[in-house]
């Protein structure tokens, strides 16, 4: 009975989890792959292998927010896509009518050529700088989160990320 | 919260959230409510599927062999006991053969004479 009951409250839990952060799986996939029926797919991957192991992440994780253990979930499994299938991100997007949240700087953005600007560039950058921005910028995640998606110390990731984005910047003024 | 740089700004409107399509959530819900409803018919079965795949059957045929050799331990000590009287003790059935013996003599006796 006991057993139901703890299966019963684990379901309800994971329910919880995936239902928070279908959409931030979603944008990840998204933006690592770069296309919508692959980012469909690691995203489905990534909630059942999840599942699979919710029970022992719960208990191991103290109460700490899960969200940074689910996105290395979908890390590891879109490094696996990538050594299978031996390619790289899609670039540009197939898609940036999709970008679904409008943002007050908005009006900041002159055009979609400086849009396209800005995701080549982020598609160019080493892995891991390219990740940290989708984890930062896509996700909202701090660095506390990024650093415990991807296995480093926080001084570590804000050190990626203000690398990452002067890179950025570097490779956005070269083109400007 | 330190102030965004203009880059910072961009990286924000480019890498928005994306909606997963609708029938994404659906699908995945359904799945998931598969996989869950086939672990736990999975573990409801899980002992009768045990005893269908022949890699389960170590520990049951161990268990019998070891069961098994105790009752013949047991059938064997019982028969020993049985063909091996304590010394000066009489058989359970010693009286009945003696007495048996003891009519035949009788009836070969009334026989002769």
């Amino acid at each position: 009975m006991e057993q139901v009951a703890d299966t019963a409250e684990l379901d309800a839990e994971f329910t919880a989890l995936y239902r928070a952060h279908l959409r931030d799986v979603y944008s990840y996939a998204y933006y690592r792959i770069g296309n919508h029926h692959d980012a469909e797919d690691l995203t489905e991957q990534t909630f059942l292998q999840a599942w699979r192991h919710f029970a022992r992440a719960r208990s191991e994780s103290d109460g700490r927010p899960l969200r940074p253990w689910l996105i290395r979930i979908a890390h590891n499994l879109a490094a696996n896509y990538y050594r299978d299938r031996a390619r790289r991100p899609q670039s540009p997007l197939e898609d940036a009518d999709v970008v679904s949240a409008p943002h007050e700087t908005e009006q900041l953005v002159e055009g979609r050529e400086e849009l396209r600007d800005v995701l080549d560039g982020v598609a160019s950058l080493p892995d891991d700088r390219r990740e940290a921005l989708i984890m930062r910028f896509a996700l909202g995640m701090d660095n506390r989160e990024i650093a415990r998606a991807l296995g480093r110390s926080e001084g570590a990731t804000k050190v990626l990320l203000h690398r990452a984005i002067k890179q950025l910047e570097g490779a956005l003024g070269a083109r400007g | 919260m330190a102030e965004l740089s203009d880059t910072e700004r961009l990286l924000r409107f480019a890498l928005a959230p994306v909606e997963p399509p609708r029938d994404l959530g659906e699908r995945l819900e359904h799945r998931l409510t598969q996989v869950a409803g086939a672990a736990a018919e999975e573990l409801g079965d899980w002992e009768l599927g045990a005893m269908r795949d022949p890699r389960n059957w170590v520990r049951p045929v161990a268990a019998v062999a070891v069961g098994g050799a105790a009752a013949g331990a047991l059938v064997l000590v019982r028969a020993r006991a049985h063909r091996r009287p304590a010394p000066g003790e009489l058989r359970p059935g010693g009286l009945k053969a003696l007495d048996r013996g003891t009519r035949d003599v009788a009836r070969g006796l009334r026989r002769r004479f």
